[in-house]
Parts: C-alpha cells; sequence; structure tokens
C-alpha cells in the first residue's frame, strides 16, 4: 500500500488551491506507470483528457470557483461504463474499436462533481467471471501478490485503487463483481441498493441485478463515491424515482441489532480464518454496544442456483445485439446469418458462450418453467426470507468471500468452483438490497480477507454506519 | 364438392402518430432520410436503456374505451428473441401474455366482432435487399434503415369471429374509421401505418373443429385484404377438396398476380425465449389517466353515423362516405351549424365538394369556401334565390375565389326569378314570337309536343338569362298551351 491520500483530503486540497489538480493526476500516472507492466488492471489509461481535465479544474480554482466535491480526484472505471469517444470494450474482442457516442449517466455525475477519470479498468469479459481472468486482454493480477487473482469481475478496479494508482474507481456488482474483488484486494467495495444508482451508460450483463458502485480506500471515500452518482435518472426506468437521504458520518452502533447469516458464514468451504474475521468484527461491535445475533436465512442457500438461472437468462438477451452487424467485430459469412454466428464464434470467449448457452436453454419453450420460472420463485422467497430477517435487524453480516484471494488458474478449468466465490454476495443481487465489503483480517496466506455489510433496501445510511465502526475496529 | 365454413382472424398493426418514438426522444417521422432519427436508445448500443414514451399509453387507453377493453390494473413488456439484422437489440420489446388491454369487442353491419387484445411493442428498422430482385435470397447485400425502429405500434388482435372477405374489410373498415375518430394514428394502409394480417382457416360445415389456419401477410389496402382472403379461401377449398393437408404457415400476397405465395420457413421453429423485459417497470396507468381517457374519446363513428342518419335525414351509405372522412364530416357538421339543411349540406359535401378535393387532391380543411359559405349557398338554393345549375355557377366560383354565394349571386345577378306576374310577362313574350312552334305544337303527335315543349322551354330559360324560376316557367307555360 501506498501513503497516498484519500479522495476527501485529494478533494479538500485542490478545491482550497493547496494542490494542483495537475500534480495529482501526474502523481497517479506515475503510480500506473510503475505498476502497471505486472499488474495489468488497466485496458486503457486516458492520460491525455485526464491531463485536459486537470489543467481545467486548476483554471477553474484560479478563477475562485469551486469544481465540486471531487475536485481533481483521479478515478478509474470498469471498461462497461460509456464514456463518449473512448474505447470500451468489456474487455470482449466482440467489441473491437467500439467507441461509444454518449457518455454514461454515472460518469457524467463524476465529471460535474471534478473528478477526473483516468482509466478504463480491465474485467471479466461482460462482468462474467470471479478473477478478472476471463479478460480478453490478459488476466489482472492481486496488488498483494501476482501470482493470485484480484477477484472479479471488476478486478481491474479494485486492483486499481489497491495499487495506490488512484483513491476511487467504479465497478459494476451482478453477483458480486464489487464486493468480491474489493475483499481480495484490502479495499472497501460497495453495491448500492437496485435503483439508486442509474445504469444507463452501463453495458448489460444482467439488467435486473446490475449495479454500479464504488471501490475506495475508506469507507468514508466510498460514501462520497457513491453520493455522486447515485439519484434518480429519467434515462433508466429502473432508477428510484426518490432523491437519497444524505449517507451521514456517523459510526456509532450502540443499540444496533446486528445478525450473522448462518448459511453464508458457517457454510462449507469457508476458510476458517474468514468465519473468525466475521466473529471478530460481530464482537467488536457487540464491545460497541451493537446487539448481535446469529440469523437463518434459509433460502440464501439455493441463491447461486437461481442466480446461474436469472443472470444468463438475461445475458443471453443483452448479448445478442453483438451481432456484427452495427459496431464491433464483424466475421463475414455467406449470408447473415452466418455472418452473425462467425462474428459471435470468434467474438466471444469460452465463459460468456457457456453462459449465453445455459440462458438460452433456461429461456426455451418447455424449459422455461422449471428453470427461468423456477428461479424467479427462489428469488421471490429470498426476499421474502431477507424481509422477515430485517424486522428483526437493523444489518446483516456474513464473509463477502469464502477464502482469501486464489492463485492464478486455480479454478479456470472448473466454472463450479469459480461460481462457488460468489456464494455470500449473490443473495443481495437477487433481493436487490444493499451490501458491501470492508476490509478485516487477514487470511492463512496472509491476503485481505472482507466482512460484508448487509442492509435492506434503501439501507445505506446504516449500512455505512456499521461500516465504519468496522474499519474503526481494526 | 363439400361446403367449408370460413373463420377469419385478424392482426392489426398500427403506428402511433405520438411525437416521438416508443422508448426514445427520437422523432416519429415517416419519410427522413435514412438513419436521421437514430440515438444510442433506438440504435440499442450497449448500455442504452427504454424510456416508455407516456403518450403511447395514453393511446392505448384511449384505444381502451373505443373498442370496450378491458385495461388491468398493470400491465408488462416482455422481450421476444431473434436474430434479424433490422432489430438492433435483437430481440423486440413487445407485450405478451399481460397486454394493456383485453377483451374488447365492436360491431361491424349489425354482427359483434370480439377484439382479444391490444398491445404496446416497437417497430423493427427497415432493411432493403439491393440486387437480386430485391429478394433477401438472391440480393447482393442488404441496406438497414433504423428510422423506424423503436416506432410505437399496437397490434389489436381480433378473435377468429369473421366468416367472410367482406366481414373482415368491414371489421378493418370501421377499425380504421375508429383510429381515426380518437387521432391515434394516421391509419394509412398504403404507407403502411396501418398493417393487417389475416388468418384464415376453412373447416367443414358440420365441425365446431377449427382448421388449420395460414397466415397472410402484405395486403397493402381494404382491397387486397379482401382479395387475398378470398384467393386463400380459393386455395384451400381445393387442397380440402382433394383431401391434401393444410400446413400451418405464412403465406406472402401478391398484388400483381394475386395469389399467395408460401414464404420460406425461417430456420428452425420459431422459439422467441419471450421474458419480462428487466429493463421497464410495470406500466400501471392511474385512475386520473383512465379518467382523462374516458373524457377524451370523441364521439365514435357508429353512434355519430346513427345520429346523422336521424338528425339529417340522410341514408345510410352518405352518413358513412361522410363519417369515414373525419374533415369532411367536420366540415358538414360545422356548415349545419351555420345554418344549413343536413340533407342538402350532404349531398353538397359527398357530391361536388368530394368530387372537387379528389379532383384536386385538396382537403376540407383547405377549402376557400368556409362552411359558413356552403351554409349561405344552400340557403339560398332552399329559398329558390339560385336554381340547382346557377347554384353550381356559384359554388365553382366560391371554391376558387374568396367570396361568399350571396356576393356572388347579386354581383353577377344571379338570383332566380320567382316573380309569377314577371314570369307570366316573360312567357307572353316568348311565346309571343314563337307562334310557329305554337302550332306545331298543336298540330303534333306525342314526339313531336316534346320536343317543341323542350325548345319552348329552352327559350323562355335563354330569355330570362338562366334566372327564370323553371319550375314556375313549366307551370305557366303548360297553362299557356293548353288553355
Amino acid at each position: 500500500m501506498t501513503g497516498a491520500k484519500t479522495a476527501v483530503e485529494t478533494a479538500a486540497a485542490v478545491r482550497s488551491g493547496d494542490r494542483s489538480a495537475r500534480s495529482v493526476v501526474e502523481e497517479a500516472l506515475a503510480a500506473i506507470s510503475s505498476r502497471e507492466e505486472e499488474l495489468h488492471a488497466c485496458n486503457e489509461v486516458m492520460a491525455d483528457s485526464a491531463r485536459a481535465r486537470a489543467g481545467a479544474i486548476d483554471a477553474a480554482v484560479a478563477h475562485g470557483e469551486d469544481p465540486g466535491p471531487l475536485a481533481g480526484v483521479p478515478i478509474a472505471l470498469k471498461d462497461n461504463l460509456c464514456v463518449q469517444g473512448e474505447l470500451t470494450t468489456c474487455s470482449s474482442k466482440i467489441l473491437e474499436g467500439w467507441r461509444p457516442p454518449y457518455t454514461a449517466t454515472v460518469v457524467e455525475r463524476l465529471l460535474a462533481a471534478g473528478a477526473i477519470p483516468i482509466a478504463k479498468t480491465n474485467l471479466d469479459e461482460f462482468a462474467m467471471g470471479s478473477s478478472t481472468e476471463n479478460s480478453a486482454f490478459g488476466p489482472t493480477r492481486n496488488p498483494h501478490d501476482m501470482t493470485r487473482v484480484p477477484g472479479g469481475s471488476s478486478g481491474g478496479s479494485a486492483a486499481a485503487v489497491s495499487a495506490g494508482y488512484v483513491p476511487l474507481a467504479l465497478g459494476s456488482d451482478t453477483g458480486g463483481s464489487i464486493r468480491q474483488p474489493a475483499a481480495f484486494c484490502g479495499v472497501v467495495g460497495v453495491k448500492p441498493t437496485y435503483g439508486r444508482v442509474s445504469r444507463y451508460g452501463l453495458i448489460a450483463f444482467a439488467s435486473s441485478l446490475d449495479q454500479i458502485g464504488p471501490f475506495a480506500t475508506t469507507v468514508d471515500d466510498a460514501a462520497l463515491l457513491l453520493e455522486t452518482i447515485w439519484g434518480p435518472d429519467q434515462m433508466d426506468s429502473t432508477s428510484i424515482p426518490s432523491q437519497p437521504d444524505p449517507i451521514g458520518a456517523g459510526s456509532d452502533v450502540s443499540g444496533l441489532r446486528i445478525g450473522i447469516i448462518e448459511e453464508l458464514t458457517d457454510l462449507e468451504g469457508i476458510a476458517p480464518e474468514v468465519r473468525a474475521s466475521v466473529e471478530r468484527a460481530a464482537s467488536g461491535l457487540e464491545g460497541s454496544g451493537a446487539h448481535i445475533e446469529r440469523v437463518s436465512i434459509p433460502s440464501c442457500a439455493y441463491g447461486l442456483s437461481a442466480y446461474y438461472l436469472i443472470a444468463p437468462a438475461e445475458a443471453s438477451s443483452n448479448l445478442a445485439r453483438y451481432d456484427g452487424v452495427r459496431y464491433g467485430l464483424r466475421v463475414d459469412g455467406a449470408d447473415v446469418a452466418e455472418m452473425n454466428a462467425k462474428t459471435r464464434a470468434a467474438g466471444f470467449g469460452a465463459e460468456v458462450k457457456r453462459r449465453i448457452m445455459l440462458g438460452t436453454y433456461a429461456l426455451s419453450a418447455g424449459y422455461y418453467d422449471a428453470y427461468y420460472g423456477q428461479a424467479q420463485k427462489v428469488r421471490t422467497l429470498i426476499i421474502g426470507d431477507f424481509a422477515q430477517a430485517y424486522e428483526r435487524f437493523d444489518v446483516l453480516l456474513s464473509p463477502t468471500a469464502p477464502t482469501e484471494a486464489f492463485k492464478i488458474g486455480a479454478k479456470t478449468a472448473d466454472p463450479l468452483a469459480m461460481y462457488m466465490s460468489d456464494i455470500c454476495t449473490i443473495p443481495t443481487n437477487l433481493a436487490g438490497h444493499a451490501a458491501m465489503s470492508v476490509p478485516f483480517g487477514t487470511g492463512a496466506e496472509g491476503l485481505p480477507i472482507g466482512v460484508q455489510v448487509l442492509a435492506p433496501a434503501l439501507g445505506e445510511s446504516v449500512m455505512f454506519t456499521v461500516a465504519r465502526a468496522v474499519e474503526g475496529l481494526r | 364438392m363439400t361446403t367449408y365454413e370460413t373463420v377469419i382472424g385478424l392482426e392489426v398493426h398500427v403506428e402511433l402518430a405520438t411525437r416521438t418514438k416508443l422508448f426514445c426522444g427520437c422523432a416519429n417521422e415517416f419519410g427522413a432520410e435514412p438513419n436521421t432519427h437514430v440515438c444510442p436508445v433506438c440504435l440499442g448500443l450497449p448500455g442504452s436503456l427504454p424510456v416508455l414514451n407516456r403518450t403511447v399509453v395514453e393511446f392505448a387507453l384511449l384505444l381502451g374505451v373505443a373498442l370496450n377493453f378491458d385495461v388491468p390494473p398493470s400491465s408488462i413488456f416482455h422481450r421476444k428473441n431473434y436474430f434479424y439484422p433490422d432489430m438492433p437489440k435483437d430481440f423486440q420489446v413487445s407485450q405478451f401474455d399481460e397486454p394493456i388491454c383485453v377483451d374488447g369487442w365492436i360491431d361491424v353491419a349489425g354482427e359483434r366482432i370480439r377484439i382479444e387484445r391490444a398491445h404496446m411493442e416497437e417497430d423493427t428498422g427497415k432493411t432493403t435487399h439491393m440486387g437480386g430482385g430485391g429478394r433477401i435470397h438472391d440480393a447482393d447485400y442488404s441496406l438497414v434503415d433504423y428510422n423506424r425502429a423503436g416506432i410505437p405500434l399496437l397490434e389489436i388482435v381480433s378473435r377468429p369471429d369473421m366468416g367472410s372477405a367482406e366481414q373482415a374489410r368491414g371489421y378493418v373498415s370501421e377499425l380504421r374509421a375508429i383510429l381515426a375518430t380518437i387521432g391515434i394514428s394516421d391509419v394509412k394502409m398504403e404507407e403502411g401505418s396501418m398493417r393487417v394480417d389475416a388468418n384464415v382457416s376453412l373447416r367443414a360445415n358440420s365441425t365446431d373443429v377449427l382448421g388449420t389456419k395460414v397466415e397472410i401477410k402484405n395486403m397493402n389496402s381494404l382491397r387486397s385484404l379482401g382479395r387475398a382472403i378470398d384467393s386463400e379461401i380459393e386455395r384451400q377449398s381445393a387442397m380440402l377438396d382433394s383431401e391434401e393437408v393444410i400446413i400451418q404457415e405464412t403465406r406472402h400476397w401478391d398484388e400483381v398476380a394475386g395469389i399467395t405465395h408460401g414464404m420460406r420457413s425461417k430456420e428452425g421453429s420459431s422459439d422467441y425465449r419471450y421474458f419480462p423485459e428487466p429493463d421497464l417497470v410495470p406500466v400501471a396507468p392511474t385512475d386520473e389517466m383512465r379518467k382523462v381517457a374516458r373524457e377524451s374519446v370523441p364521439e365514435l363513428p357508429a353512434p355519430k353515423r346513427e345520429r346523422l342518419i336521424s338528425d339529417w335525414g340522410i341514408g345510410s351509405s352518405d352518413a358513412r362516405v361522410l363519417v369515414d372522412d373525419r374533415a369532411l364530416c367536420a366540415y358538414a357538421e360545422a356548415a349545419v351549424a351555420a345554418g344549413g339543411s343536413g340533407k342538402d349540406v350532404t349531398n353538397w359535401c359527398t357530391g361536388e365538394i368530394l368530387g372537387y378535393l379528389n379532383e384536386h387532391g385538396s382537403t376540407p380543411e383547405a377549402l376557400i369556401l368556409r362552411p359558413e359559405g356552403l351554409a349561405e349557398l344552400v340557403a339560398l338554393l332552399a329559398d329558390d334565390t339560385l336554381s340547382r345549375s346557377l347554384a353550381k355557377d356559384v359554388l365553382e366560383e366560391c371554391l376558387a375565389t374568396p367570396v361568399m354565394p350571396r356576393e356572388v349571386v347579386e354581383r353577377r345577378g344571379l338570383a332566380q326569378m320567382n316573380d309569377e306576374g314577371e314570369l307570366a310577362a316573360l312567357v307572353d313574350e316568348v311565346l309571343g314570337r314563337n307562334e310557329d312552334a305554337i302550332a306545331q305544337w298543336k298540330a303534333g303527335d306525342e314526339k313531336a309536343r316534346k320536343k317543341k315543349r323542350g325548345f319552348l322551354m329552352g327559350e323562355l330559360m335563354k330569355t330570362s338569362g338562366s334566372k327564370g324560376n323553371p319550375k314556375v316557367l313549366n307551370q305557366l307555360l303548360d297553362e299557356r298551351l293548353h288553355d
């Protein structure tokens, strides 16, 4: 870890004129240069546009203007977020050469707040994976151990923050793709309530589960970033129409009722150090005045199965548009159908193809009820079980991931083992709730472990309070 | 030969006349340069999301009222998945098992036609196949125009309640009049803003079981709809007579050849893998929206025809002509409101005025003669100020220049002579200089008499400068001849 300043500190320094945005950007570019060759966290470094923006921010400050709450803060963007005119790849060959003619809502909001997008980060192709090994451009490595994965799918963003390139990054979380890499890389990662952050400009994997969220080194930085990007957006029909209340700066957990989810903590396959970290966090919180109890959410056990029907089903439809007709890769064929098929065969990687096939099958006539329909019922059960739990608890705790970061290549031959690394994070996506991972403790190999704080829909404020308290226990 | 009962159900796609597309702000406009009304949303670019156009829901609610539909508390969109280059996302956003309108009906010529449903969906782009006679399989390449992609459609699906081409045409004609009345579509079959697909099956008269249905497409007028159905009935009857098996398929109407062709079947069977569109939320019209819809539906064609027939004393075919042409009907109603008699106004509107409009490709709104002028003309005729033939002259002038009929009559001195004393003097004068003709009339047989009488009447009109009241002149002439 570097001694880099937090986003809160950097923004304050730039706004007051104590530091120039140019120097902040140059420092970030230098950090990227020093480690990027070995890490491969970035698909694209936007040095020119970052320098230009930094110059504009410095000029604004010199004119006595306030560039905004993220003034001069460099930020990395997962490469499934559209930025007008910038290569946007989803780490897939199929989007070869595509530059979006428009910018995602979250990025517009970052720019309006004075932030400086500096890199597009690597991911598992179309966000499908848990290790960033499914990238068409090669894997990203864990800054804590070059032989290990950073987690995924937002592994590039997690690594960029963890390696000190930037204090902030955005990722997307469909089944744990922010929280699990945050845990593996020892940073804070947040999946907000579904609908809290606009998905306009986020290239879809599974629309009913995808949600954009922050990576940061501190809980406060994550809150600052989330408050910058969230809120209603008329370009996203699923965006929650109400204005969110401020997250607040509290860390007082006295009187809060906190449940430890048995099904996710006592599960076979959870490393002892991971379980111990959750328990240690819980007893720390108890020491700060919280009431701790164990709670059973039985349907959590079926989350993974339901997820691997719903997410691929939606993906099979979302990814149909990559057909070689309008943009990206085209491999010619004798007729349109052959061109479509050849393009998709050449453009998609193995995991993406696997999920498109799974999803197509799950939606097929005669199988819909047994697979997709049944999975939706499980989803309803999970929502019901969580609702019951939240009658008794303000927030819930669990591990973020079953283990610390695993070795590169360790699970690539076994998709099911790979899928298992999202078992603790998936239920939140199915329920549409909020959850975040806070670094807490280390594993047997000395790598970071994350504790997951789960909250009901729109429960970000209490979730951040507890996360801050956990952070304070370190 | 066996006789068969024909069973017809119709699927009518209507392009809605909204300002913008179904899920984005692009203009909904026919005939623009290709790919100029497009944006990330209707091009389905990665990361874009649909947002439902509220006007489309309002239009669907109007349709709900007009076609006696139930509108359930909420309906949802589904994705219909299939690959086609004119579909930017390779799925169509449509409604499936929870459409916005269900269980409607309309009456057509005294028969009730049930309507299963109406649902909202997006149109696809338009593909033009270049070379190879414009057919996809022989084309060198194809061009796609996405201006049409995302144009809002309502698909109106009838029950199989029609038994003849005639009845199917009647249904579509009535539907078209209703859609025009509620103002949600241009309903031009020729331009494709109203597209009709027909499902046709035959069954032996003795059975209740439906036969295999065949879908026919590509009819671009009411006339071709009728012809296509009749041709399909003929084809299927012949097949059944020779005990051939009818296969369920889609057939293409060939307007020139006057027959349907089987289309090459799409590869594999069509499994569209429908599932709820996760990027949209359920459509739940509020009570306020429903109330506005109920109050916004104007008088519908059927009750309007009945009203005109009973209030104006006009025939049902005139009533249909008027009501099917909303602008002309509005014109006629304004003329009646300005004092014209309904029957006379209708005669002029469906006669000379409609003729003028067709000849000049004009619209009632654009006529120089305003409805008040027509009312005045009708009144001048009714009070015998104008003869019918002079009235046509006056109308002609009023359609060409901005003058009122009375002005024309006064300026040109066209007022009819109705004074009996004046007319009697005129008769005396004309008969006085035509003693020969009178003699010939007296001596002639019936044929000669008729001829001479016609001659004398012509002289009278000529002498009066066409202004003599012909009825009175006729009467006076008869009296004098028979003296």
